[in-house]
């Protein structure tokens, strides 16, 4: 099941300069979010708040709070790696690992957090590879073939997978298809409606159309501000803002 | 076309051009693989008369006997050079990983300047300090104490290595890891360093390969044995001294078994890298670029 997101008053720095002010989002579970804006507005530092890898980037700085579902994943005691456990992250650019094959990509989470018998392995392997529409394209050269080796909407269906596999209980996709074409693009839009049964999404994306297709709310992000956030088709045809407007009509961007 | 005198032209000075570019490059190839094969050829020619089962496998005679190998000296440049490399290759590939990963600060500057100034140091002062800090507290020459000394010397150079290729593995591979909730070090060992290994292990071929055609660092560590010894603590025979012993004596059969010795020792050295070389690879997946 996913979980719902509750943030308050987030703040972020790159040093000394701020990326992020004040944001407050209530995300509800399962629920697809879309964070739209145009480049350098702080759609991808957000959602890197939200798994805590803004902090693996050196001086960079966050403050404020996340909480998912109970998890006050600021907290002093929470650590890092278990937040990332129970909210995975698509990236960008699809990013295998090199050295390991499909197989290995995939139980990557899992193998490398401890101890899996095989036979649990290959099941969640298998299920994960299914998820992410992948499994038929691939199960003959699981362990054969490289991560790298797969074509690039291939290899980000299975980056989709290896996030899967862990069981997160959230899924943050930062610009997923914007490395792909349309066909790609497709197969990962459809992807997500399905996932949505059971992961909370939030995904950044800088196509319009796209947020338009797959979320049910749309957050715009505009020089570091959430400036609205609310029901996808509201901020597509009715936006409050005159800013959320001129974006979402293309008058600037 | 409306240009086609000019590209006619262009298109000929460009082939001109290319021919040449493509000329160059090969005479450079081949200028760099001549003296490595004359260098071979030349081994093959003095020394190959001498080579047969009882050199590889036989201690030497002592002068005036007919016969006698190197295989005692084959035998200590083995235990010598893993001594070195169970030194060498940890040491060098944490504190590469420290450089890469961590080094930031400091001590980091430190650690990087001490790795280029340890790879400068001649090997004759190697061989010295290690004479001051090992033989002299023991008070006997042995092969722990020429393992040692090559081991040092293997260091910056796995050091270097392994943090510029550590370096060259994209963030983005290190951020997958961390964002599955992989921990730091994990990711570090099982990730980082896994992706960098082929690059990695060709630092310690390099290493590996010069160290173990060191003789200087040798004479006042290992020091050399005319008879089999399998025990650390004890002075050891190794290639390179048994090489230069009897290069430098008056025995023309000596001399001969120099020759030899050089041979099994070169091709000792490029059927390691080679075989070291084949059996990482076989363990990268198809794909791999």
């Amino acid at each position: 099941m996913g979980m719902s997101i509750s943030v308050r008053t987030l703040n972020a720095w790159f040093g000394r300069t701020q990326a992020l002010y004040d944001i407050s989002m209530e995300i509800p579970a399962n629920h697809v979010t879309a964070i739209i804006g145009p480049s350098g507005c702080g759609k991808s530092t957000f959602v890197r708040c939200l798994n805590r890898m803004h902090e693996t980037i050196p001086a960079a700085g966050v403050e404020g709070s996340v909480t998912i579902g109970t998890l006050d994943i600021y907290h002093n005691g929470t650590s890092p790696v278990e937040v990332r456990r129970r909210v995975g992250m698509v990236f960008q650019k699809p990013n295998p690992f090199p050295a390991m094959s499909i197989y290995d990509n995939v139980a990557a989470g899992l193998k490398l957090n401890g101890h899996y018998s095989r036979r649990e392995l290959d099941e969640v392997v298998e299920h994960a590879l299914q998820m992410a529409a992948l499994w038929d394209e691939v199960k003959d050269q699981l362990k054969k073939q490289s991560g790298a080796s797969l074509s690039g909407g291939q290899q980000q269906r299975l980056c989709i997978a290896r996030a899967l596999a862990v069981q997160p209980e959230v899924l943050l996709m930062d610009e997923p298809a914007s490395a792909l074409d349309p066909i790609s693009t497709a197969k990962i839009e459809e992807l997500i409606f399905q996932l949505k049964t059971q992961y909370t999404i939030v995904i950044v994306t800088h196509n319009m159309q796209q947020a338009a297709r797959v979320a049910d709310s749309t957050g715009f992000f505009l020089l570091g501000k959430l400036i609205e956030y609310d029901a996808t088709e509201k901020i597509f045809t009715t936006p409050v803002d005159k800013r959320t407007e001129d974006y979402v009509t293309g008058r600037f961007g | 076309m409306p240009n086609s005198t000019f590209t006619k032209i262009l298109g000929w000075k460009r082939a001109v051009v290319d021919h040449m570019a493509t000329a160059g490059a090969v005479l450079a190839a081949v200028l760099v693989i001549a003296p490595l094969l004359a260098i071979f050829i030349y081994l093959v020619a003095r020394g190959a008369g001498a080579l047969s089962w009882a050199f590889l496998t036989h201690a030497p005679k002592p002068v005036g006997e007919v016969g006698g190998g190197m295989g005692n000296a084959i035998a200590g440049s083995a235990l010598i050079l893993g001594i070195s490399c169970l030194i060498g290759v940890p040491l060098g590939i944490g504190s590469g990983i420290y450089l890469a990963e961590y080094g930031r600060g400091k001590l980091a500057i430190l650690v990087r300047f001490i790795a280029d100034v340890l790879n400068g140091v001649p090997s004759i002062v190697m061989g010295m300090a290690v004479y001051a800090l090992v033989v002299l507290q023991q008070k006997h020459f042995s092969a722990l104490a020429g393992g040692f000394a090559l081991g040092i010397m293997m260091i910056p150079t796995v050091t270097r290595a392994t943090e510029e290729m550590l370096l060259m593995v994209p963030r983005s591979i290190r951020e997958a890891a961390l964002g599955l909730g992989v921990a730091e070090w994990r990711t570090v060992l099982s990730v980082t360093l896994r992706t960098a290994l082929p690059g990695v292990i060709t630092g310690i071929m390099l290493a590996f390969a010069r160290v173990a055609g060191e003789t200087a660092p040798l004479l006042f560590t290992a020091f050399g044995n005319q008879f089999w010894n399998w025990n650390l603590n004890q002075p050891t025979a190794a290639l390179p001294l048994q090489i230069y012993t009897y290069a430098i004596s008056p025995y023309d059969e000596w001399h001969q078994q120099a020759w030899a010795g050089a041979l099994v020792l070169i091709v000792t050295i490029v059927g390691t890298v080679a075989v070291v070389r084949l059996v990482t690879n076989r363990g990268v997946m198809k794909g791999t670029s």
